[in-house]
């Protein structure tokens, strides 16, 4: 498995962070070469071994239905750097 | 019965399928202890782990798995024992963490099964791919600032259950069956308020055409439809639609596409479809959900009557037809009401009443049941009246127009405008007598053999008293009299 | 008054409960230091005022009787924990400006023991590398020196600031973070003692998050004894997350008994590598012989997958980190490049606000979850993964702990390791990822020096949830290898 250009620019579009054109080729060199290491896992046998879902050996814990948190509008738009009587303000979007 | 497009090349069969989004009933979110009420000012229902603020973390909510799985048993549906948090990741304006926690490959409940009313009593089956809990996402509002959209994050991770149909029905009715069935099933369990007006339940409708027989076509998605009408519409129109292209010799392209209610037409979407790529892989920050089969058991020990077994009950044990069971079961409210009324009376007579009269009266002002002017206890007052004989069914409805607009008590009301019926024989002797007195020649034609005649003499004789008297003693008294 | 800043966090505590000096005093000395050593760039925020209105009210607890098991200790937090009010950054540009409005549960519980912060410390950008060399606040410097020259060293990382605060006595302890080693290795770097607890032990609520599944946080401290303490003040059971532990936190400090008689030490076969230096080994080998001194069987071990730890951590804390890190869009918080619609919002300030090694490691995980590559890279490193917590479980079925050396190196230079190939600083964690894969226990402390006279450090791992075998191991280690270098304190403005 080897990335191309475009591949590179999908998946920078994928996570929203602006590649430059010129960037691209040198990026895939980078990511192919992690990534042609990381080939090696293929030498692991785990044919009946089952993927970690848990690091902990524990189970998951419930909540009991309360209303315990929110209520705090200002602290919630505090950091915002758009916002306007207490909504998040985002450039227009067009559906 | 299905829709079947004509076109100029030969028929087109409808298939449907639906993905419902139902509010779970609960205080607080799926992941987040803040409250869930409709209508709050905006941000006020937000907590830093909604707000997706850096280093908050998700801890579920007992009541929503509870919903999950109650819910599943109502839909006679394989509850997983096992399963697990996805995160769902895109990027969006109303999607704070730039992820949704759902369930993809493991949810929490597995295949059931909806039977759903049709026209006539016909019944058909729809079955139920699957149901799994997710976040519910903001929400934008695009109409309030000339540049900017504006974020509310009041929704967000608010407890949804994603119900998702089997492509099994085939017609926009269908659909609408389909989805006040479901409707009906969450009211009942309590785990959904089906409040389509407030976005507590909403339908993404899948919708394709084949010739009959033949394998499935490519299918259209149109996303968020929050009305039975508008998913009837938007099914109508869609499904013309894609015959439209396929008659023409084109093909029809997997898309998402809005319905606008305003045009009554579907629009592509492909702005929000490049590169779909979700990304779903288990949520880290929380384990596998597991609970035991006593913890399954402890729910189904609880379930109410659902309609399906209520309405077999109504027909079985109350000798309703099938068409006014049905109305009866199709919102527990109503099914209640009902029962109420029934208990101890003339279950066929309450169920006539109910749907005749009260729902005639509740239509013409447009009044919901719950602000009934007539309770269910004193309808049934009215309803013992008419049994015992105080008042004829002719005035009881007299009464129940009066109780209607004054919310006054059946029996007060007789009282007060002395309804009573009369039974007392002297009393209808006297004014039988003074009919025959007054109609000799009728008489004579009704002895000369004009047996009609003798709905004539009751209903001068019922006249004679106002209506109150009763027509079994009426009948009785009469027929010696005349034949003399 | 001798220097109050040279104290252990064991000594301020006797000599505070004997009211040799006071908190405040305490604080003084060490804002002092802190001032002095700027040129270290260890601190991104200094709140020296807090610091004194904190050691204040310290003081009148303690006149008041109310001692917390930090009472009056000054601390540096690493600047990943949120702290309410104070600008947090995660050393990134994309959390321009970002005071939070609540407290992470780890410092609230430091605060709570009455622990004082002096300020906010400098790392990797979202803890995403092993030489500090990734922050948008600039280079954390090593107050260490190589004997042969001056050149400014690495602190490693990502916890460097931390290290780097503790080693030149601008804080008594800090806390850091260990993802894949974070702690660890930079306290090796810098002869100080770091501990990762138990994932679970301590809470993840309110840690900027790099990868859920890994990140721990643990303290950094100047030797064994303190990192209990301070460990037994950040730890317990939280409910706001939900890969807390409801578990008691033991007296770690009472865990320092000095005695492992007959405790059985692994020795893991795979960590003997060639390409690590000579006097690694061989200080590994020292490590050895005074276990085996105290009274402790040395037990050759196999975990036949550690190889396959590095690759399988690089695909599964970049896949995390992807998800995680999709918070970062500039609507709530933080930096916002405008554009010309939403999405070019959200690209243009992720590109400006996320510096290249966060870039890099987003687009892998990116790639490693994306349709079609989900099965060959994530699943199959979350299974390999399997494997290796395998390996420590079939350990230490034979074995109490396990020694190793921290780190494949000393410190090294600014761009040694930074140039061209990310391979070549990935590399430095391999002694450190495979128990932060397996979630184990582990503590580096300072056991020698290496030839141009840099801190090296030993490691040892533990069953899940028993810290105390590895502080009691650690207690014996650090007596027998009597670090007491110093660096000079060129850095003293
Ligand atoms: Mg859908
Ligand atoms: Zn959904």
């Amino acid at each position: 498995m080897s990335l191309d250009k475009a591949t590179v620019a999908k998946v920078a579009n994928l996570a929203r962070i602006r590649v430059e054109e010129k960037d691209l080729e040198p990026l895939a060199a980078e990511l192919n070469s992690i990534l042609g290491w990381v080939e090696q896992l293929g030498e692991v046998d785990t044919e009946n071994t089952a993927p970690m879902t848990s690091v902990a050996d524990m189970q998951l814990r419930w909540r009991t239905d309360e209303i315990s948190d929110g209520g705090y509008q200002e602290d919630i738009v505090a950091n915002a750097p758009g916002h306007e009587d207490g909504f998040f303000a985002v450039p227009k979007v067009i559906e | 019965m299905g829709m079947i497009i004509q076109g100029a090349t030969g028929d087109w069969e409808v298939v449907i399928g639906m993905e419902v989004h139902a509010q779970v009933t609960s205080k607080s979110k799926l992941f987040s202890g803040s409250a869930t009420e409709y209508g709050a000012e905006q941000n006020s229902q937000v907590s830093f782990v909604d707000a997706a603020m850096p280093g908050m973390l998700p801890v579920i909510n007992e009541k929503a798995v509870e919903q999950a799985v109650r819910t599943g048993l109502g839909l006679k549906a394989k509850i997983n024992k096992h399963s697990v948090f996805d995160r769902k990741n895109y990027f969006y304006a109303d999607l704070p963490q730039g992820y949704q926690i759902s369930q993809f490959l493991q949810p929490i409940v597995g295949e059931g099964v909806i039977t759903i009313d049709l026209k006539d009593g016909e019944t058909r089956e729809i079955g139920i791919t699957r149901l799994h809990l997710e976040q519910d996402a903001g929400k934008s509002i695009h109409d309030q600032h000339p540049s900017m959209s504006l974020v509310d994050l009041n929704r967000s991770g608010i407890a949804l259950m994603e119900i998702v149909s089997d492509p099994d029905l085939r017609s926009p009715e269908e659909a609408a069956a389909y989805i006040k069935k479901l409707r009906s099933i969450l009211r009942y369990l309590g785990t959904c308020d089906g409040n389509m007006e407030e976005g507590s339940m909403r339908a993404d409708v899948n919708v394709s055409v084949r010739r009959p027989g033949e394998p499935f076509g490519t299918r259209c998605e149109m996303k968020n439809i929050n009305s039975v009408r508008f998913i009837q519409q938007a099914i109508i129109y869609e499904a013309n639609r894609q015959v439209d292209i396929l008659e023409a010799g084109g093909t029809v392209d997997q898309e998402t596409r809005l319905y606008d209610s305003v045009e009554g037409e579907t629009r592509s979407m492909r702005s929000k479809e490049e590169a779909h790529d979700y990304r779903y892989f288990p949520d880290p920050d929380l384990l596998p959900l597991e609970f035991d089969d006593a913890f399954i058991e402890k729910i189904r020990a609880d379930l109410p009557e659902l309609p399906d077994d209520k309405k077999a009950r109504f027909v079985n044990d109350l000798g309703i037809t099938a068409y006014d069971a049905g109305v009866l079961v199709a919102e527990k409210e109503i099914a209640d009401f009902f029962e109420a009324v029934a208990k101890g009376r003339d279950a066929k007579l309450s169920a006539n009443w109910v749907i005749g009269e009260l729902f005639g009266n509740l239509n013409r002002t447009g009044k919901s049941l719950s602000d009934s002017p007539v309770s269910a206890d004193s309808l049934g007052e009215l309803i013992d009246l008419i049994k015992d004989g105080t008042i004829s069914n002719r005035i009881a409805k007299e009464v129940f127009e009066e109780m209607f607009e004054t919310g006054k008590a059946a029996e007060a009301i007789v009282e007060e405008k002395g309804l009573k019926q009369v039974s007392d024989t002297g009393a209808i002797e006297a004014a039988i007598d003074e009919v025959i007195a007054a109609n000799q020649d009728k008489v004579a034609e009704y002895r000369g053999g004009k047996d009609k005649l003798f709905g004539f003499f009751v209903g001068q004789v019922m006249k004679a008293t106002g209506g109150k008297a009763n027509p079994g003693v009426v009948n009785q008294l009469l027929r010696p009299k005349l034949d003399g | 008054m001798s220097d109050l800043t040279r104290l252990t966090i064991a000594e301020a505590r006797d000599g505070l409960a004997a009211g040799k000096f006071s908190a405040v005093e305490l604080t003084a000395a060490h804002i002092t230091s802190m001032d002095a050593a700027r040129g270290l760039n260890a601190y991104i925020t200094e709140t020296p005022e807090k610091a004194v209105e904190m050691a204040t009210a310290s003081d009148q607890r303690r006149a008041q009787g109310t001692v917390g098991k930090m009472e009056g200790i000054p601390l540096a937090i690493k600047d990943l924990f949120c702290t309410k009010d104070t600008l947090t950054t995660a050393a990134s540009h994309i959390l321009d400006g970002f005071k939070p409005k609540y407290e992470s549960t780890v410092t609230t519980n430091l605060w709570n023991e009455g622990a004082v912060m002096l300020g906010k410390v400098n790392l990797d950008e979202f803890a995403m590398g092993s030489s500090n060399e990734t922050s948008f606040y600039g280079n954390v410097v090593n107050p260490w020196r190589r004997q042969t020259d001056d050149q400014p060293l690495v602190p490693g990382g990502s916890s460097g600031g931390s290290a780097s605060a503790v080693a030149a006595y601008t804080a008594m302890g800090a806390t850091g973070t260990d993802t894949g080693g974070s702690i660890r290795q930079p306290a090796a770097f810098t002869g100080i003692v770091g501990m990762k607890p138990t994932y679970g032990r301590c809470s993840r609520w309110g840690v900027v998050a790099f990868a859920s599944s890994l990140d721990q946080a643990g303290p950094m401290t100047r030797s064994v004894r303190d990192a209990a303490i301070m460990l037994e003040a950040m730890a317990g059971f939280d409910p706001k997350d939900s890969t807390s532990v409801d578990m008691d936190v033991p007296n770690f400090e009472a865990a320092l008994t000095g005695d492992i008689k007959g405790l059985k030490v692994g020795i893991p076969k795979e960590y003997r590598l060639d390409s690590v230096p000579a006097e690694i080994q061989s200080l590994w080998d020292k490590g050895i012989e005074w276990l085996k001194a105290a009274g402790a069987e040395i037990v050759e071990i196999s975990l036949p997958h550690t190889k396959y730890a590095l690759p399988s951590y690089y695909i599964i804390a970049p896949a995390e980190a992807s998800s995680n890190l999709a918070r970062y869009d500039g609507v709530r918080y933080g930096l916002r490049v405008e554009g010309k619609d939403l999405a070019d919002m959200y690209s243009r300030t992720r590109a400006e606000g996320f510096g290249s090694e966060v870039q890099r490691r987003l687009l892998i995980g990116t790639y490693a979850l994306s349709a079609g590559y989900y099965d060959a890279y994530y699943l199959k490193a979350q299974k390999v993964r399997a494997r290796i917590a395998e390996d420590f479980n079939t350990a230490f079925k034979e074995v109490d702990t396990i020694l190793t050396p921290t780190a494949p190196s000393a410190a090294f230079a600014f761009g040694e390791k930074s140039g061209g190939d990310p391979l070549e600083m990935y590399l430095n964690d391999v002694f450190t990822v495979p128990a932060s894969l397996a979630g184990l226990p582990g503590i580096s402390l300072p056991a020698g020096l290496s030839g141009d006279g840099l801190p090296l450090g030993l490691q040892l791992l533990g069953r899940p949830f028993d810290e105390e075998t590895v502080i009691r191991t650690a207690g014996v280690l650090e007596e027998a290898a009597e670090f007491t270098a110093k660096p000079s304190d060129w850095w003293r403005g």
